[in-house]
């Protein structure tokens, strides 16, 4: 890991210099004069009441809250290839958020990832997607977040290694990787899905986790949506390289987002989890438009046409491995056997993409970890199996899953994908037990 | 016959590997600490300390507890030598039916294990995933503390009344 | 056998020289004498016989009896207290007996609160005319005048030294005796065991592991059971394939009666798994029409009710300048144990015993036996703690469940356990309440008018007969529901505390009874005190804000019952409640007040809460409480029991509901029937209690509820300035009264 992040940062080094010199004429930028924070009365209730629910759709609380800290204050750290970014606070507060911040400054950092002061923002927060969101949503969430709680909070310092420290670097790779105009328009495809697209790709930026990212940290456009990372999860291919036992439909895709469980697909779990439930205060044709067009962009894989019928049927005949079988039986069957209805019973295994997919980390993720549940809502809990599994087992059982109800080739390393999911379980909780303990993001 | 190590002691168990945990426990060694509450891995009333770790009994089949080591709270101690956890949750009176207790405390005290000065917002997040249904927590809270406190001095002196 | 300490008849009658030979000896007509003459203090209204409530044996041992349960209120202790320091012993030298058929008075139930005022003015009373007739016979025995006697550490002393110990001094059947109307308690200012916060004497096995729970017991020959329950009310087992099951590893019986089903097996776990297998071949019609469980006040205020008014008063004619009304909704709400229900019963020669959690074992025993067809006497309910029930849960029909099956394995004691699912689905919920409040300010901002109407099942259908017990409900020969009725007042049901203890000129009070019950209902904790004066209170908030005035401030603007002022001015004083305070950001500042049942402990509460704006989430940070429960006994009970009370009435408020489409129940665990974790947990909670001493007891286990629920309430509307009628206050009610 420390060997391979040594290249990346190698390459990095390179090709940012390179651009830098082509990049310089672009790195300045103005910084637009301060004002005094607006009164939270300035705004048109029904404006922030749209603001409220593109907030949602871009899911902004996600990054910009830490559990426990004060909503939008910033402060969560983000882990990258390159070091640590910490989210910027963007209550309205003055003086450590954006209280001073007029509407422009707000829409050009959306639009192109410029601070006020006309620093260059890095890209972990998604100008690259951004920048497709319309002038009219710009405002109004910018209305929505100068009427928030303005909270006095200075997020800790990015820590990020030489050469990344750089910001002026930044306009290199905006020249290299950022090109604003990427929403896909057909009027022969209709309003909804139109407007999926302009969610999708611009405020929603489901391609930050699902598209994977090339060494500089970039989405690689001729691969989008075939599957990413985030937070040491995996993030599935939504293109027609999906692993789903299932094809997604427009309908399934609308309940899972809607819901958060689709009884053929499952339950959303890990970073999905926070997405679905930041969706569930947006308005139903918002979601059915993104389901629209995703589906459309998942079209038809041969390995993923199944009815969810066969894809039960198939799974049972399978080869098994003795030891994981008897674990299967033993602590997984009477919750994923019960035949008592999603969410709340356990999905049958062979229509989960954890199964199915080529990264195993999903899997071990869950069964280390488990599902807590919601505070005080109606939510599908799972215990965690991390204390009672030992290592040994636990790769008999993935073999097991794998083999029986995945119907797919063996998953390599295992041992090792069980070791770091461990490692990182216990980084987090290390950071809980920490004297002055703070969240990190990528909690189960 | 499977072999348990439970309390320090090698146990032989004539039942199913599929068996949970805490049937084991409460039945063929007849155990009364780890309580059933819901048997679906809810509530906590069955936590037990497996190799250092708090443990679901109920949802642990004892196949994959084999050569573990795993502890009860009549491993800690006993009403004539309570463990520190033990005289902590005495002395704060925390417990009302008292039926989520042994569950509550085993968590503890592998939070305290890990942790020996846990803060309060640390005692509520490792606490999560067990239930009271008496609202005994802020007790429970107390308790957790004071058993930190009687961990660093262990000769501190009980008393008889609370407070 | 490893068992809590069970004494049977014998072992008491083997007791060896006692003075006093239990009531049992007597029959159990004699428990039910009534006493003559004026009433008597507590429950000896009802058991009058001193040696119904206390035995001294001639080796000295005391034991006190009681016919009420512990459910993890801690009483027994209180119990104890009472009775060493009115006998004049040490703690440690009493010992208690709770809820036994064979052993202790018919108190009924143990609920409302009671247990202080019943058993513990009994234990109060019986303890100090039992000194005072130990002293009598000490007096007769030294030839001294009583006066000059002072008792001891269990002892006679005259002046001159001479001593004659308890256990001396019993002569049979001295305790035989009647009570008398009036005792010679003890001057409270010579205690030294009551009202001190003694620690409770069932903690220290609950925290080591030692037997505490009838979850625990294990009987020689003991066999696991599981009943397979109904998909849905109703619901009628059309066919099931008895072979597979019946030749599963382990598999003892399967017993079925029309359509109650269950198996037993020699370990636990076979029967689990048999119950599964059981359950996957068993098929059923099901029947049941749930009501939409989204438009619940309008299906409870349109079902058929019987309309009482409750109260009624006329005072001046109204002025009423400003008028506001609102309507406040309770869903049904589960007590969800954290220990699913269970008991053991064992049939042999001809009796049956029952080890039960129950609440009333007299009760149950009734009922049970008819569902036997036994005589009650044969059958024998023998109380042993459960997990905590706030009220009547699964207890007596896991009690009827083992009874039913271990008639079917006579000689073998039979141990039934409900599984999570089972409790959830099954249990009797507190039933959904409607109240429709309206009221006038007159010109100078005082309440001149007040009408309040609350629309409601009965809040028990506790067992009398075998009719209330899920088994006998099932039977092939099913005993018939019996027909619900409306508790009487001043305790009340439904209407608990529908009358405002506050001083209007005018105000009207209406109690629409609903005989109809959609869902299975039954006593849960406070009953309709909870809604009530969560409704009441709100109400009041309202009228306050309508009037400008401070909450605290009007509510004593309208009270003159001199100790509940005393508790609305201490929660206030001591929350630091100031007249038109601001609250912090996204904080805001509650009150609320009662009286439980408007006779029973007073309790206030302060509290502050803090709002998400964002999520819509309600936590309670901080609540102040004051409490006036009479006489203290032990005031760390009654702290825990206050403790306990907002804790769980933040559940309840913020959290709870039951859930259910057209047939089924879909409440049946902890995913779907969310409560309060420790995230939610208050950052404090400080509880003062106001002693009387010499005043009655008045019991406290229920007097937080709706004080708790009320306070939320207006706290949540001081922060986010919208009032929410509708419990649960979800996180989703709260974002969508917030709006963006
Ligand atoms: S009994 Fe194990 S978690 Fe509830
Ligand atoms: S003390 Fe009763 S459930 Fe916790």
């Amino acid at each position: 890991m420390a060997r391979r992040l040594r290249i990346i940062t190698g390459i990095a080094a390179v090709v940012l210099i390179a651009g830098a010199a082509a990049g310089l004429a672009l790195a300045w930028r103005p910084s637009i004069a301060a004002i005094a924070p607006p009164r939270p009365d300035a705004f048109d209730p029904d404006i922030i009441k749209r603001g409220r629910d593109l907030a949602a759709i871009g899911s902004c609380n996600t990054c910009h809250t830490v559990p426990g800290g004060g909503n939008y204050a910033g402060g969560l750290p983000v882990p990258t290839p390159f070091g640590t970014v910490f989210s910027s606070n963007i209550t309205p507060d003055a003086a450590t958020g954006i209280g001073s911040w007029p509407e422009a400054a707000f829409v050009r950092a959306m639009r192109s990832g410029v601070s006020r002061d006309g620093r260059h923002l890095y890209p972990t927060f998604p100008y690259d997607h951004f920048t497709n969101v319309s002038d009219a949503d710009d405002r109004a969430l910018y209305a929505f977040l100068m009427t928030r709680q303005p909270v006095s909070a200075t997020p800790p310092a990015n820590q990020l290694t030489f050469p990344l420290n750089h910001r002026p670097l930044i306009a290199g790779w905006k020249l290299l990787y950022f090109h604003g105009g990427d929403v896909p328009s057909d009027a022969a495809k209709g309003a909804q899905w139109n407007r999926g697209a302009y969610l999708v790709e611009g405020l929603a930026h489901c391609g930050a986790c699902h598209t994977p990212r090339n060494a500089l940290g970039a989405e690689r456009v001729n691969a989008q949506f075939a599957g990413g990372e985030v937070d040491n999860w995996h993030a599935y291919a939504l293109n027609d390289t999906s692993h789903a036992p299932v094809r997604w439909t427009a309908d399934a895709l609308y309940a899972y987002l809607r819901h958060g469980w689709q009884a053929d697909h499952g339950t959303a779990r890990g970073p999905m989890a926070e997405v679905v439930d930041n969706l569930s205060s947006v308005p139903d044709s918002d979601v059915r438009a993104i389901a629209l067009y995703m589906a459309d962009i998942s079209g038809t894989s041969p390995s993923n046409g199944k009815s969810p019928a066969d894809a039960v049927a198939q799974s049972s005949t399978a080869q098994t491995d003795p030891a994981g079988a008897a674990i299967y039986a033993a602590a997984c069957a009477s919750c994923h056997e019960s035949n008592r209805p999603l969410p709340y019973g356990g999905v049958n295994l062979a229509l989960s993409t954890a199964v199915t997919s080529p990264d195993p980390r999903n899997l071990v993720n869950i069964v280390l970890a488990g599902v807590g549940g919601v505070a005080g809502e109606r939510s599908p809990i799972m215990p965690g199996f991390a204390a009672s599994i030992d290592d040994a087992q636990m790769v008999a059982l993935l073999k097991y899953l794998r083999a029986r109800f995945g119907k797919r080739p063996a998953w390599n390393d295992l041992d090792r994908t069980v070791r770091d999911a461990r490692a990182a379980q216990a980084v987090s909780l290390a950071a809980r037990d920490a004297p002055g303990e703070s969240s990190q993001r990528g909690k189960p | 016959m499977i072999t348990l190590k439970v309390n320090g002691r090698d146990q032989q168990v004539d039942a199913d590997p599929d068996t949970p945990l805490l049937y084991v426990l409460r039945n063929d060694l007849e155990l009364n600490a780890a309580k059933f509450g819901c048997g679906l891995g809810q509530c906590g009333s069955c936590t037990v300390i497996v190799d250092g770790k708090a443990v679901l009994s109920c949802v642990t089949p004892l196949l994959l507890v084999e050569g573990k080591q795993v502890t009860t709270l009549e491993g800690l101690g006993s009403v004539a030598a309570p463990a520190p956890i033990q005289r902590a949750f005495m002395e704060e009176q925390a417990a009302q039916c008292g039926y989520c207790i042994a569950g509550m405390m085993m968590r503890a005290q592998a939070l305290l294990m890990r942790n020996p000065k846990p803060t309060d917002a640390q005692i509520r997040a490792e606490l999560e995933p067990n239930l009271c249904r008496c609202g005994t927590h802020m007790r429970i809270l107390r308790a957790v503390h004071r058993a930190a406190r009687l961990m660093d001095s262990a000769d501190a002196a009980s008393d008889r009344s609370v407070r | 056998m490893n068992g809590p300490v069970i004494l049977d008849r014998r072992s008491v009658l083997a007791g060896g020289g006692a003075l006093i030979v239990s009531f049992s000896l007597r029959g159990a007509a004699a428990q039910e004498q009534k006493a003559q003459g004026p009433k008597l203090p507590g429950s000896l209204a009802n058991s009058p016989y001193l040696d119904s409530w206390l035995r001294i044996d001639a080796d000295g041992r005391i034991t006190a009896f009681t016919g009420k349960a512990e459910l993890g209120q801690g009483f027994r202790t209180a119990f104890q207290q009472i009775a060493a320091e009115q006998l004049d012993v040490a703690f440690d030298a009493v010992n208690v007996i709770t809820a036994d058929t064979r052993l202790t008075a018919n108190e009924g139930y143990t609920s409302g609160s009671h247990s202080m005022q019943d058993s513990g003015t009994a234990i109060l009373h019986a303890a100090a005319q039992a000194r005072g007739l130990l002293v009598a016979e000490a007096a007769r025995r030294f030839d001294l005048p009583a006066e000059t006697l002072r008792t001891e550490n269990a002892a006679v002393i005259a002046l001159d030294g001479r001593r004659l110990g308890y256990g001396e001094l019993v002569a049979a059947d001295i305790l035989h005796v009647q009570a008398q109307p009036t005792s010679p308690l003890k001057d409270p200012q010579t205690f030294k065991v009551m009202g001190r916060p003694l620690q409770r004497v069932d903690i220290p096995a609950k925290v080591t592991g030692g037997v505490a729970y009838v979850q625990d017991m294990r009987l020689p020959g003991m066999v696991h059971a599981r009943v397979v329950r109904p998909p849905s009310y109703g619901a009628e087992l059309v066919e099931f394939d008895a072979a597979a099951v019946e030749n599963m590893p382990g598999v003892i019986r399967i017993v079925r009666d029309g359509n109650f089903l269950a198996v037993a097996a020699e370990k636990e776990f076979s029967a689990v798994k048999a119950m599964h297998a059981l359950a996957a071949a068993a098929k059923w019609r099901e029947s049941a029409k749930l009501p939409n469980q989204n438009d619940l006040p309008n299906v409870l205020t349109s079902l058929p009710s019987q309309d009482f008014a409750i109260f009624s008063r006329s005072g001046a004619s109204v002025t009423g300048t400003k008028t506001i009304e609102a309507t406040y909704t309770r869903p049904y709400q589960s007590h969800g144990s954290i220990g699913p229900s269970c008991a053991i019963a064992q049939f042999a020669d001809g009796a049956m015993t029952v080890w039960t959690h129950t609440q009333g074992v007299y009760p149950d025993r009734q009922a049970i036996a008819e569902m036997l067809g036994m005589p009650p006497p044969s059958v024998h309910l023998i109380h042993v703690e459960g997990s905590g029930c706030y009220g009547h849960n699964g207890a007596d029909d896991a009690a009827a469940d083992a009874a039913l099956i271990a008639r079917a394995l006579p000689g073998r004691p039979v141990r039934v356990q409900w599984m999570r699912e089972q409790e959830h689905g099954w249990e009797p919920y507190g039933p959904a309440m409607v109240t429709k409040l309206s009221a006038s300010l007159d010109a100078g901002g005082k309440i001149a008018d007040w009408n309040f109407a609350v629309w409601s099942n009965t809040h028990s259908m506790r067992p009398g007969g075998a009719g209330s017990l899920l088994a006998a409900q099932h039977m092939a020969k099913p005993f018939a529901v019996p027909a619900p009725r409306p508790l009487p007042l001043p305790e009340g049901g439904g209407d608990r505390n529908a009358i405002p203890i506050y001083n209007f000129p005018n105000a009207h009070v209406m109690h629409h009874f609903i005989p109809a019950m959609p869902l299975r209902i039954s006593a849960m904790r406070a009953l309709g005190a909870y809604h009530n004066v969560f409704s009441i209170e709100s109400f009041m908030d309202e009228l306050a804000a309508l009037a400008g005035a401070d909450p605290v401030e009007f509510r004593l603007k309208h009270l003159e019952d001199r100790r509940g002022r005393d508790v609305v001015e201490k929660a206030a004083q001591e929350f630091g409640w100031n007249h038109g305070q601001k609250a912090p950001p996204n904080r805001g500042y509650g009150f609320a007040f009662a009286r439980y049942k408007n006779l029973a402990a007073y309790c206030a509460i302060a509290s502050e809460v803090e709002v998400d704006r964002e999520t819509g989430r309600a936590r309670l940070v901080r609540a102040v409480a004051a409490v006036d429960a009479g006489q203290v006994v032990n005031p760390d009970g009654i702290t825990n029991q206050i403790e306990g009370a907002i804790v769980q009435s933040t559940s309840w408020t913020l959290y709870e509901s039951v859930s259910f489409d057209d047939t089924r129940i879909t409440s049946i665990d902890w995913q779907t029937y969310p409560i309060l974790r420790f995230n939610a947990v208050p950052d404090s909670i400080k509880v003062h209690i106001i002693n009387r001493p010499g005043q009655p007891f008045l019991g406290s286990g229920e007097t937080g509820q709706g004080p708790a629920a009320a306070s939320l309430a207006n706290a949540i509307a001081h922060a986010t300035g919208k009032r929410l009628r509708d419990l649960p206050l979800s996180r989703k009610r709260i974002k969508d009264a917030i709006g963006a």
